[in-house]
């Protein structure tokens, strides 16, 4: 995804992540957030809450009170609720789409890196295919064709991820190759799959997981971007970018309704943005990395 | 040089011919008659396999392909069956709205980016630079369309300074087209800067370490001298590459942008495609968006090359 403007370097990962360096009371409240928002998505149906699609049309756009803790939207619906099962829509979708780029690109990558030679440049070359396309308006034509579902726009969403793994994974692959305990591994007579999995991987997997984090963050942003438009997830299932799309409609008079689930979004794009980067400080012993 | 160009220009050709091999796939193999979506209520079976033939749909798919692709080729797009035009007098009429709101957002995303990351380079490590690279951070978290709610209810509902939607052509009237550009530019521009900044401020320390600033200290040049005239081109490499893959996110940026603002361009076209079903012009506009992404990394990467010597001769 051509909005993943980190690109881990050659050289990035040739040695092991220093040990001891403080992370931070930011990192901390980001993990905080995070922990949260999951305790809340993951346990919404077990939660006092009101149903998030019961409209109730006398009670439309109501201020905070005692039964809806954050008021009511345009239609009369819990707020509270609808941000809480918003949350789940936009971490099934952030966090399985990117699931779908680690172990497909991942393992292109790692193959790539490993093996060189045709099969190299055919993946790199069909990755470019893909990057082609401005991420944003290959996902809209896909969902138009294929109908808005939550499965269908995982599905896209982690396809257009994979080349961005990829790139990762055969960058971190291409060092690695080359080190000596793979040399030792080789001598000793190691089977490929062996060394990809025994000894490259473990090295891999740091990098491409803080790149995951950052994929996480990206992936909430689209599905949010496609949802305002319209084209995400098909109401009345609620996520946060089609609650900001409607409380657009009602910005003169209730601007909550647009700026709650906007700063949940926020919040959330931000730490795992924070979350992934400082991974990614760790694993990249360069200097330098912003 | 001239090698390095035709070498590029001899890449591009398979990458071309790919986009227009994923546009049509995607077009033509996903689920969904286009003869039923034309026809809607009076699909019967006669009428379908009618239109089928007269479209050429109960050809084989290959030689479907080749006949659209000899058609693109021609300047032939197709033509939209809800509105009669084609998809070139389409994208013409409205490709000028989204070149101009793109020209600006990147003027503007340059004029906030490039001053701040020069300071922030200048004085690396004090508070206004941390706290810079900070709200920088910060703003990279904030997606297109979060910020443009933000400023309609700024500037347009609380202040009332400045209109939230709508559009005049600039040949009409220059002031009233900015008036109704400012908003639209500002969003993209906020979500550009924040890459201009990091980026810049980091090659700029950098170069601001070479022996040859020190000398231009030592020969007592003034700081905004050696800053501008001595650190700046030197230091502003990789933005050119980042302009690059910037595109694609602007492109996608535009979409939103015009569709929030009530823009004439080609994002708005391709929204309105998808609401209605529009396929042939949904297909032509991917094509041609996917097409222009490709041709402009391309120019940026002549760009880049032009810039950088060793880029040429394959060194770096």
């Amino acid at each position: 995804m051509a909005t993943l403007e980190l690109e881990i370097a050659e050289e990035a990962v040739t040695q092991p992540a220093r040990k001891g360096r403080r992370l931070g009371t930011l990192f901390w409240l980001a993990i905080g957030w995070m922990v949260f928002m999951f305790a809340a998505a993951v346990f919404a149906p077990v939660l006092p809450l009101p149903s998030p699609t019961d409209m109730d049309m006398l009670e439309r756009r109501a201020p905070f009170s005692v039964e809806h803790w954050l008021g009511t939207d345009g239609l009369g619906r819990d707020e509270l609720a609808r941000l809480i099962y918003g949350a789940r829509i936009s971490l099934v979708v952030g966090l399985c789409a990117p699931v779908i780029g680690l172990t497909v690109g991942g393992a292109l990558g790692m193959l790539a890196g490993y093996f060189r030679g045709r099969f190299e440049s055919m993946v790199v070359g069909s990755m470019d295919v893909l990057l082609a396309f401005p991420p944003l308006i290959l996902a809209l034509a896909v969902t138009a064709y294929l109908g808005q579902s939550i499965f269908n726009l995982t599905c896209i969403l982690g396809a257009l991820g994979i080349p961005a793994f990829m790139r990762v994974a055969r960058a971190a692959t291409l060092t690695l190759a080359r080190r000596e305990f793979v040399i030792a591994a080789q001598a000793l007579g190691a089977t490929h799959a062996r060394i990809l999995l025994r000894e490259l991987l473990p090295n891999v997997i740091l990098p491409l997981f803080a790149f995951f984090l950052l994929g996480v963050a990206v992936t909430i942003v689209v599905e949010g971007s496609l949802s305002f438009l319209g084209l995400g997830v098909p109401p009345p299932i609620s996520s946060w970018g089609s609650m900001i799309g409607e409380g657009r409609e009602s910005l003169d008079v209730a601007p909550r309704l647009a700026f709650l689930p906007a700063a949940a979004m926020f919040l959330t794009v931000l730490s795992f943005n924070l979350v992934g980067d400082t991974l990614r400080a760790l694993t990249d012993p360069r200097q330098g990395a912003l | 040089m001239a090698f390095f160009v035709a070498r590029r220009l001899l890449y591009l050709v398979p990458v071309l011919i790919a986009v227009s091999l994923l546009t049509f796939s995607i077009a033509s193999l996903l689920p969904g008659d286009l003869a039923y979506t034309i026809l809607g209520d009076q699909a019967t079976p006669e009428n379908v396999a009618a239109l089928r033939a007269d479209m050429g749909l109960d050809q084989p798919i290959w030689w479907r392909y080749l006949s659209w692709l000899g058609n693109v080729m021609q300047g032939d797009f197709g033509r939209s069956f809800r509105t009669g035009q084609t998809v070139l007098q389409a994208v013409s009429e409205r490709l000028p709205v989204s070149i101009e709101l793109m020209l600006l957002a990147q003027l503007g995303a340059l004029a906030i980016g490039v001053p701040l990351a020069i300071v922030c380079a200048a004085r690396n490590g004090s508070p206004f630079d941390r706290f810079m690279t900070g709200s920088a951070f910060g703003m990279l978290s904030v997606p297109t369309f979060l910020s443009a709610i933000l400023l309609i209810y700024l500037f347009a509902v609380e202040l009332r300074w400045l209109p939230a939607t709508g559009y005049v052509p600039f040949g009409e009237d220059p002031v009233a087209n900015l008036r109704f550009m400012v908003l639209p530019a500002l969003t993209l521009a906020l979500a550009e800067w924040p890459g201009i900044m990091r980026v810049l401020r980091s090659d700029m320390i950098a170069t601001l370490q070479e022996d040859y600033i020190a000398l231009a200290k030592a020969k007592g040049l003034t700081p905004a001298r050696i800053l501008f005239v001595h650190a700046l081109k030197p230091s502003s490499l990789t933005l050119v590459t980042i302009t690059g893959i910037n595109i694609g996110r602007l492109i996608g940026g535009a979409v939103i942008v015009e569709t929030v603002f009530a823009l004439p361009g080609i994002g708005r076209l391709l929204i309105g495609a998808i609401l209605t079903r529009d396929l042939i012009i949904l297909q032509g506009v991917v094509l041609l968006v996917g097409a222009g992404f490709v041709l402009m990394n391309f120019i940026v990467d002549l760009l880049y090359a032009v810039l950088d010597p060793r880029i040429r001769h394959g060194h770096a």
